[in-house]
């Protein structure tokens, strides 16, 4: 792998897509033009009351600088990813990004106890992606966040937020109470295929009440941080083997920030169990890696890097050029710059659809 | 296909789980009294990660016939040694009293399984090889479970389920690998849970078959805690042994590895190598389930791990995962068959690597 | 000498003090030069993994262990980590600490220089108030 770094690639000239940008709030203040006098008291005194032992930071404490590119602290203050021209000037303009998918992490409510504060919250990111990003910059596109474990809110807030073009998918937390296939998160499932709007999953730092790990707690960032993988896989069997996808058929899930090459071993695993095991699940009517091929998409960052980079184009055949969604996960530490990040070669056709066409399919964009 | 040559090892097979009353002649007389007052010795043991009559967890043609007066022995010599000409066996017994939370009594019981398995099964059986059966909530037990057995040569490895009381790598955990590296033990991790928590990050899924999925996430997580915690700088000779958990997953887990060291090796700057090579060289997995599907595929995915002396044959008898005799798949090349059924087991294992005969340790010695 | 045809003033050598670094543009180069304990070093601002501005990334040390659990931080003052992925990079050669072997920053040659020899050069850059008495930093391109 020695480094001549790639030339700057014709990314930029395709205009990419980018599938993972989060846009964070100066402070909760931000919120309250979207809440009501009651609720920012609340958040004032009592703040976010959440599943782990410390309030206001992590307990896997990032590496770089907060788990941030630590030149994307804008000069004003304010966390990384709150400064929209910084935003444009380091990010959107510097790569090309021709559309910008938000995925608002912070303070969205997913992981808040307090379920009504919870679906203030969403509601409120809602309000304040829409008018304080989309409306401001139309590059960027914005993802309804909900509170997964209140369905009933959450089917009330996608219908609405569906009737605005500016959202563009769904975005609720794969560290669920309980593995996303259960049937309690159903309805969530079922507006989202009414309202043509795809499912993102993007690895959340918070708990919804299990460890990381099967085997409990990790101690160190480097274990958390690869728990987002096998976090993810956790979802998906449950998405799968519950039958979600018999029951719509028209779902779409993207995946996030979660990898991608270990989902072709995922499906021969899964699909090798299933084969042994499928009197135990009958309501399956395909193979598990049917489903998969049919309803699922991936976000690329952070792009693995084998020490032969030509070992990465052999997965992505065996998953689908088709299905990748290039990401950059920008602010974060862990950003993929699309002029950079992709170290092995590309037929004109598959750098199109992993920059570009995948996501336009994906999110109907022009 | 089936294997072209005898002599094979297989490194992962498993013994029946007795039924306890068998158990209580190794138990001390306490906890002999307390199982047969407690009703504990009519209850079987059986761990939620292999539910007895469940399509995994023993081929219909392997279940025993009710009344046909075979042995377990004599089944297990005619469906898993003589059939595959297995030269050894490395066996285990998945005993469920790993998932008592009396860890006592989990140990008595765990002593009286190393015992019931030495005089019922190696003794009449030279091809076998053992597993030193311990409870992972208590060092001072797990140790001293060791220490006991460890001058019985034919235990060549001790035996943990992969999603125990707590991630591997964990430092409370260190006594019980150092007493491996001791003695020439391997550590074992085996395909299960002893659901102290749910098997996946978000909870416990509906579905069995999710649960065996979930195996693999287990694995890797268990890598990353050995990995990271830095158990390889303090027991460089630790042989780690991943028993049916699959390998497909295994280039993603060494890529992501690599990359992560690179940004945030501070936190663990005890790794002063590529976590990805660390692995190559301490851990080894076991065949079956193989569930990539064909021989292409599998060299490919060699390719991708970039070694070939990590996979150790393995029927993962009685589990189903293959039918009549064909243990391989179908298609992978003779050099790497002798590789995987023969030069990697004996590498793998310290207590194995007397040589071919192996079966006959006098032999052996007489070697050396 | 060729190497004298692209001598490139970039500063006085007092306005650099030790652990201090300095970005300059220099021929349409964006270049990061570091004074490490009084040894001045420039590296280019683009890193080698993947274009991340390495100049502005955290000036520090190696961080080692002797055991899992011993920490000790060396050398410090010496290392650049990446202000994106985090890679560290040895400031006096441009080697990355992971991967010395395959992973190298473009490096070049900061000296400092008594400003009385500069301006027997062809070079001075006329822009740089040059002061005989004073040293100056001499970047060779
Ligand atoms: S770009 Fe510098 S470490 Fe990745």
């Amino acid at each position: 792998m020695n480094v001549p770094l790639p030339s700057v690639t014709s990314a930029q000239k395709i205009g990419i897509v980018d599938c993972d940008i989060h846009p964070v709030q100066r402070s909760a203040a931000d919120l309250y033009p979207y809440m009501s006098q009651r609720w920012r008291e609340h958040s004032e005194m009592f703040g976010p009351h959440i599943r782990q032992g410390l309030t206001g930071m992590q307990v896997y404490p990032r590496m770089m600088a907060a788990g941030q590119r630590a030149d994307s602290y804008p000069a004003g203050g304010g966390p990384p990813g709150s400064d929209l021209d910084l935003m444009r000037s380091q990010h959107l303009d510097a790569v090309g990004v021709e559309w910008g998918m938000l995925v608002a992490l912070s303070k969205g409510g997913m992981e808040e106890r307090n379920p009504d504060f919870a679906t203030v919250l969403s509601h409120a990111v809602n309000d304040w992606q829409r008018h304080d990003w989309v409306a401001k910059e139309p590059r960027l596109l914005a993802g309804v966040v909900v509170p997964q474990e209140d369905a009933d809110f959450c089917v009330k807030e996608i219908h609405l937020r569906a009737q605005d073009k500016a959202f563009k998918q769904i975005i609720i937390s794969p560290r669920s109470a309980e593995p996303l296939g259960r049937r309690r998160y159903w309805p969530i499932f079922a507006a989202a295929q009414e309202c043509g709007l795809p499912i993102g999953l993007h690895p959340a730092a918070f708990s919804g009440g299990a460890p990381s790990t099967s085997a409990g707690w990790p101690t160190y960032y480097m274990q958390e941080h690869y728990a987002f993988c096998t976090g993810m896989q956790g979802n998906i069997v449950s998405m799968i083997f519950e039958g979600v996808f018999e029951q719509f058929p028209n779902l779409k899930i993207a995946l996030i920030e979660s990898g991608f090459t270990w989902m072709p071993a995922m499906c021969w695993r899964m699909d090798a169990a299933f084969e042994r095991m499928r009197k135990e699940v009958p309501h399956l009517k395909r193979r598990p890696s049917e489903y998969i091929r049919d309803h699922f998409w991936f976000a690329t960052q952070p792009m693995e890097e084998p020490e032969n980079p030509a070992h990465l184009p052999e997965i992505i055949e065996w998953i689908g050029w088709d299905k990748l969604l290039f990401s950059t996960d920008y602010p974060h530490w862990d950003y993929d710059d699309p002029r950079y990040c992709i170290r092995f070669r590309m037929t004109d056709a598959q750098r199109s659809m992993l920059f570009r066409d995948n996501a336009r399919a994906l999110y109907g964009l022009p | 296909m089936k294997l072209p040559f005898k002599g094979v090892i297989d490194c992962d097979l498993h013994l029946p789980s007795p039924p306890t009353t068998a158990l209580l002649p190794y138990l001390p007389t306490h906890w002999r009294d307390q199982l047969e007052t407690r009703f504990i010795h009519k209850m079987n043991f059986q761990l939620t990660s292999y539910p007895p009559n469940s399509p995994l967890t023993c081929r219909e043609d392997w279940r025993a016939k009710k009344g046909d007066g075979e042995s377990d022995l004599d089944r297990l010599r005619r469906q898993a040694l003589d059939p595959f000409g297995v030269d050894i066996a490395v066996a285990s017994l998945l005993h469920g009293a790993i998932a008592l939370f009396n860890e006592d009594m989990a140990a008595a019981l765990c002593s009286a399984v190393n015992d019931f398995v030495a005089h019922e099964w190696l003794d009449p059986e030279p091809r076998l090889r053992g597993s030193i059966l311990i409870t992972g909530q208590n060092t001072d037990h797990a140790v001293a479970e060791i220490e006991r057995l460890a001058h019985d040569k034919r235990f060549v490895q001790v035996i943990l389920p992969v999603m125990g009381d707590m991630l591997p790598g964990k430092r409370q955990m260190w006594p019980i690998y150092r007493a491996c590296e001791r003695h020439g033990l391997a550590l074992a991790l085996h395909a299960g849970s002893t659901y102290r928590f749910p098997t996946t990050g978000s909870g416990w899924p509906s579905f069995q078959v999710e649960d065996y999925i979930a195996n693999s996430a287990g694995f890797e997580n268990a890598i990353v805690s050995l990995l990271s915690e830095g158990v390889f700088s303090e027991c460089p000779n630790l042989r780690v042994i991943c028993l049916e958990g699959g390998f497909g997953w295994l280039p993603t887990l060494i890529w992501r590895l690599n990359k992560e060291w690179r940004g945030i090796r501070q936190e663990v700057p005890w790794i002063t190598r590529q976590p990805g090579d660390i692995l190559r060289e301490r851990f080894r997995f076991t065949l079956q389930p193989v569930e990539v599907p064909d021989a292409a595929l599998i060299a490919r995915i060699i390719g991708h791990i970039g070694s070939d002396d990590l996979l150790l044959f393995s029927t993962d008898y009685p589990h189903a995962h293959f039918e009549g005799v064909e243990a391989l798949p179908d298609g992978l090349p003779e050099a790497l068959i002798r590789k995987i059924t023969r030069d990697n087991p004996l590498a793998a294992y310290p207590r194995l690597s007397g040589g071919a005969s192996a079966n006959q340790p006098e032999k052996a010695e007489q070697r050396s | 000498m060729t190497r004298q045809l692209n001598r490139h003033v970039i500063g006085r050598a007092d306005d650099l003090p030790p652990g201090s670094r300095k970005l300059v543009q220099v021929a349409g180069r964006e270049i990061g030069v570091f004074n490490v304990h009084g040894a001045f070093y420039a590296l280019a601002n683009r890193c080698p993994h993947g274009g991340g501005s390495l100049c502005e990334g955290f000036v520090t040390g190696l961080s080692i262990s002797a055991h899992p659990g011993k920490y000790e931080l060396v050398r410090e003052g010496e290392f650049l980590r990446c202000p994106l992925h985090g890679w560290e990079f040895e400031i006096a050669t441009g080697q990355s600490y992971c991967d010395p072997k395959n992973t190298r920053l473009r490096t070049f040659n900061a000296s400092v220089e008594h400003g009385a020899e500069l301006v027997k050069g062809p070079y001075v850059a006329e822009s740089f108030e040059v002061k005989i008495e004073e040293d100056y930093i001499v970047l060779d391109l």
